[in-house]
């Protein structure tokens, strides 16, 4: 019989208005490598966040059997003492201690109620060495890279005598040496009898060293995968296949000229300046067509889509926009305004909304000129244009004096693209426009994109769901680590063809020049009115040989 | 009432107590006042309302008022000025060595002083908005900075006396131009300046007229207005209020030349925060700084110009507090910063930035100054003016951040 040293049964986590989990098992044997995969959203960080603690016991329902025992923890200590460890996708490590201070820190080496620094040295050495850094421990940690700062996390997990090692997306953010040789970390744990779980979009990762896989879908337990019956394609298959619980409105596509295009666009993250976030992606937009970017978490959706709105992301930006024929500059925010793009962000508290203004302010804030001749502000105007958006787009409030704050998140979707609408512009791109909002809101939205194609605009929609992709796009992009990895007309997508793209990975994608190549070349034909179908895409057959 | 069935039908007392704090929130800054200036008249026997030292009062606190202007817009924009008491200080210093030691006209040296303030402004500026050095540590070393540079201004000396007509910018009143009448036996006798009083009701034209204009504005949009008795009674109380004000005035010396100045200000300041694009992008940033860079907002720029704002009313304070005590020295305004920024909390600014009103700064500043002076009258100790003092911004910050927490609670 299987020993197993994590059994999480019927687990259901609810938050207001959403089922995150709901009965979901996961059973994890003593010494192995237990990967979990899942669409962004699909409930894996909420899964482990119950697991360590975070959510503590009475928030969910569902029972967790760990080591022996039933688990009711209330914080994440409880569970560490336990030697369950969680090493999230942003590390927690302070940059401006040393390695030795990080990894001992709230597990301080004391002697007589003093920390004792050589201890502390000499331990954190050895615990690097397990991990296979030579550094110094007294080296700062931001003086070191990404890839021995999520070593020097696991270093810290060791120092905690881990029996479970949980690790979300450990490399996400690292180069292929850097991946390598942590996965040989953690294979080199599995032999010291460390189990670990690890949440990963990398299926050739998964493929390489995990020994059963969990998939989640939609907040349920799909299946669980042995060694054996890993294969992409089933991984794949079990991801996707999300219910199709929306409807969309009726879209019979109008596709003029080409109206925006972006050209060997490649920008390298803000800080870590060597890191490329996007590589020479290249992307066109039709007047009239409504065109989706699909990608997982990090593959570089919104810092594509904001470096691309007046450089608000990033840092050494290279290529071109053209829009109309010709090349366009935006350095900055308002030049990108004034020449016709708005960009609607995925966190609308934080990147959309003064959360401490009325709809009316929040709505003219970025067209704010067309009602201020000479620099007076017209409030009347203002109300009068901010009434309009709100009857027209049906923002549920009073009136437009309501402060943004205290709208459901539909409604202050809908004041994010009234903001966007009043601008004016030609292209507009959608950062998950129905995040987190209802399904009648979504509905709201969908209409919305589907009329201002039909004005001729042209649309970019990022969004997490595939089935939403499908159901309002007419073309879709597919990124993976920064790269456009295919374009696939409405007719042709599925979601495990597009799934299958998202998660071609760089590697396999040099290793495929040819045909990567050749999604790369194929721009879409400029005739106006050209039939959605008509546009070259990598048929979904092709890349069953991935 | 209209609204009673529609307490009615949600529940309980609730509701009602959440109108009475959100009325309470947008007004209640002018009850505070109401009930302090009662409160000061009761405990200082009337002296507090008396014609001169309500004129006192004007000349001694007016600087507060141009400050707390300047520090509420800093404020909204979501940074703060710690440096404001020193550059009060070096402006000051460098007026009365322009005017006083090199014999300048007084208009040029005024008018070189305030483009000094608006360069410290720059200065202050450029290392936040561009360098993006954080407001607190830039303007904490402009105050060192700044004091440093008035006493070498001053060479370790102090400037005194001030010519007569720079004086009379903090100390100066206008009064006689159309001639005096006596006042009517019943109302408590004696002579008034009737330039006082016509300015009085200028101004009062001039409320009345531009809430008629708003009015129709609105009617004219189809948008809701307050009731037409609601609308006049605010202009009869704000009426009676200036005209009251005006006659004790009237009785004593007339109108104080800051009176006037302080007023401009406060007409730009708050025409400049509602009304102009640049005060809407100011509240922006101040709300979600994020959120007005990605609306296109140039949020470097806004900051930067907020900075050379504070900087010009700054260098007024100045000339007005040299003007007023007539003496330029090394420790002018130690401690206006702290002033000024009470002035603007009390008036419902709100600490993290992106709320705040140019009006409420100046009801703040005007409750400090009456503790000032009404608690001086009463004879209470220094000691303890302060303890107060504190104590009541300390109050008012906690009114709002309670607020606040019910609102989004």
């Amino acid at each position: 019989m299987d020993d197993y040293i994590l059994e999480m049964r019927d687990i259901t986590k609810t938050f207001p208005g959403v089922k995150a989990l709901q009965d979901v098992r996961l059973k994890v044997k003593r010494g192995e490598i237990h990967a979990i995969c899942g669409e962004n959203g699909a409930g894996k960080s909420t899964l482990m966040k119950v697991l360590s603690g975070v959510y503590p016991f009475g928030t969910y329902e569902g029972e967790i059997f760990y080591d022996g025992a039933t688990c009711e923890f209330s914080n994440i200590r409880d569970s560490e003492h336990r030697g369950i460890v969680i090493i999230h996708q942003e590390l927690a490590l302070s940059p401006y201690l040393s390695i030795a201070e990080n990894i001992f820190m709230g597990n301080e080496r004391v002697r007589r109620g003093s920390i004792d620094w050589n201890l502390t040295n000499a331990d954190a050495q050895e615990l690097l060495r397990r991990v296979g850094l030579t550094e110094n421990p007294t080296t700062k940690i931001r003086d070191i890279g990404v890839g021995k700062q999520q070593l020097v996390e696991i270093a810290k997990a060791l120092s905690k005598k881990v029996k479970l090692l949980i690790l979300d997306e450990p490399t996400a953010a690292l180069n292929d040496a850097d991946s390598e040789h942590l996965l040989g970390l953690l294979n080199g744990l599995r032999e010291e009898g460390v189990t670990c779980i690890i949440i990963s979009h990398k299926l050739n990762e998964i493929k390489a060293i995990a020994d059963s896989t969990t998939i989640i879908r939609d907040g349920k337990s799909i299946e669980t995968l042995n060694v054996a019956d890993i294969t992409e394609e089933r991984i794949i298959k079990g991801m996707v296949g999300r219910e199709l619980d929306s409807r969309y409105p009726d879209h019979v596509p109008s596709i003029g000229t080409e109206l925006f295009r972006i050209e060997d666009w490649t920008v390298h993250h803000p800080i870590n300046q060597d890191r490329i976030v996007v590589d020479k992606a290249n992307i066109t937009i039709h007047r009239g067509e409504v065109v989706g970017l699909a990608g997982l978490m990090g593959a570089g959706r919104t810092e594509l889509a904001m470096s691309v709105f007046g450089r608000a992301y990033g840092s050494k930006i290279s290529g071109r926009l053209i829009k109309d024929g010709k090349e366009i500059k935006a350095r900055n925010v308002s030049e990108a305004i004034d020449n016709g793009i708005a960009y609607a962000t995925e966190d609308r508290k934080h990147y959309g909304l003064n959360l401490i203004e009325d709809i009316k302010r929040n709505i003219s804030l970025a067209a704010l000129n067309k009602l201020s001749p000479g620099g007076w502000v017209n409030d009347n105007e203002e109300f009068e244009v901010a009434n309009g958006y709100r009857a027209s787009m049906n923002i549920k409030s009073p009136t437009v004096l309501a402060i943004t704050g205290k709208l459901s998140g539909g409604n202050q979707q809908k004041v994010v693209l009234g903001k966007w609408l009043y601008s004016d512009p030609d292209v507009l791109i959608l950062d998950e426009p129905t995040r987190g909002i209802d399904v009648g809101a979504k509905y709201e939205i969908y209409v919305i994109i589907k009329k201002l194609a039909e004005e001729g605009k042209g649309v970019l929609v990022i969004s997490s769901e595939l089935p939403e992709l499908l159901g309002i796009c007419d073309r879709i992009y597919t990124l993976s680590a920064g790269h456009i990895t295919g374009q696939v007309s409405r007719a042709e997508a599925t979601q495990e063809g597009l799934m299958r793209l998202m998660t071609k990975d760089q590697k396999t994608l040099t290793e495929l020049a040819p045909e990567a190549i050749e999604v790369h070349l194929e721009p879409p034909t400029d005739q106006p009115n050209v039939d959605a179908t008509t546009v070259e895409a990598p048929k979904s057959e092709d890349s069953r040989h991935v | 009432m209209s609204e009673a069935p529609v307490i009615k039908q949600t529940s309980g007392f609730a509701p009602f107590l959440n109108k009475a704090r959100q009325s309470l929130g947008s007004s209640g800054i002018y009850v505070a006042l109401a009930l302090i200036v009662i409160l000061f008249e009761i405990t200082t026997d009337g002296v507090l309302l008396t014609p001169d030292n309500l004129s006192k009062l004007i000349g001694q606190f007016g600087y507060i008022l141009i400050l707390a202007i300047g520090m509420v817009i800093v404020i909204i924009a979501g940074h703060i000025d710690l440096g404001v008491g020193s550059v009060v200080g070096f402006t000051g210093a460098l007026s009365g060595v322009l005017i006083v030691r090199q014999g300048m006209p007084i208009w040029i040296g005024v008018l070189l002083t305030l483009i000094v303030g608006g360069i410290v402004g720059a200065w202050n500026g450029y290392w936040v908005a561009y360098f993006g050095i954080p407001a607190f540590i830039v303007t904490l070393a402009g105050m060192l900075i700044f004091r440093g540079a008035t006493q070498l201004t001053l060479g370790g000396t102090q400037i005194s006396p001030f010519p007569e007509g720079y004086r009379n910018i903090a100390s100066g009143f206008l009064q006689g131009y159309l001639g005096y009448f006596d006042i009517p036996s019943f109302l408590g006798g004696g002579t008034a300046d009737i330039f006082t009083l016509v300015i009085a009701l200028v101004a009062i034209a001039g409320f009345a007229y531009s809430q008629l204009r708003a009015r129709q504005g609105r009617q004219k949009y189809n948008q809701e207005v307050a009731s037409m008795g609601a609308f006049v009674g605010r202009i009869a109380v704000f009426a009676v209020v200036i005209l009251l004000f005006a006659l004790q005035l009237s009785k004593y010396s007339g109108t104080p030349v800051i009176l006037i100045i302080v007023a401009l200000l406060m007409l730009i300041f708050v025409a400049v925060t509602n009304k102009t694009v640049f005060g809407r992008h100011v509240y922006a940033i101040g709300g979600n700084l994020h959120a007005a860079e990605l609306s296109g907002v140039k949020t470097k720029a806004v900051t930067f110009w907020v900075f050379v704002i504070m900087g010009v009313l700054s260098a007024l304070a100045g000339i007005v507090f040299a003007a007023r005590i007539n003496l330029a020295n090394p420790t002018n305004g130690t401690g206006f910063e702290l002033d000024a920024i009470a002035a603007a909390f009390i008036g419902g600014a709100a600490v993290t930035g992106g709320v705040g009103r140019v009006i409420g700064a100046i009801v703040g500043g005007t409750i400090m100054a009456l503790l000032n002076n009404g608690m001086s009258i009463m004879g209470i100790d220094v000691s303890y003016q302060q303890v107060i003092k504190g104590a009541v911004l300390l109050a008012a910050v906690a009114f709002d951040v309670y607020n606040k927490r019910k609102v989004r609670g």
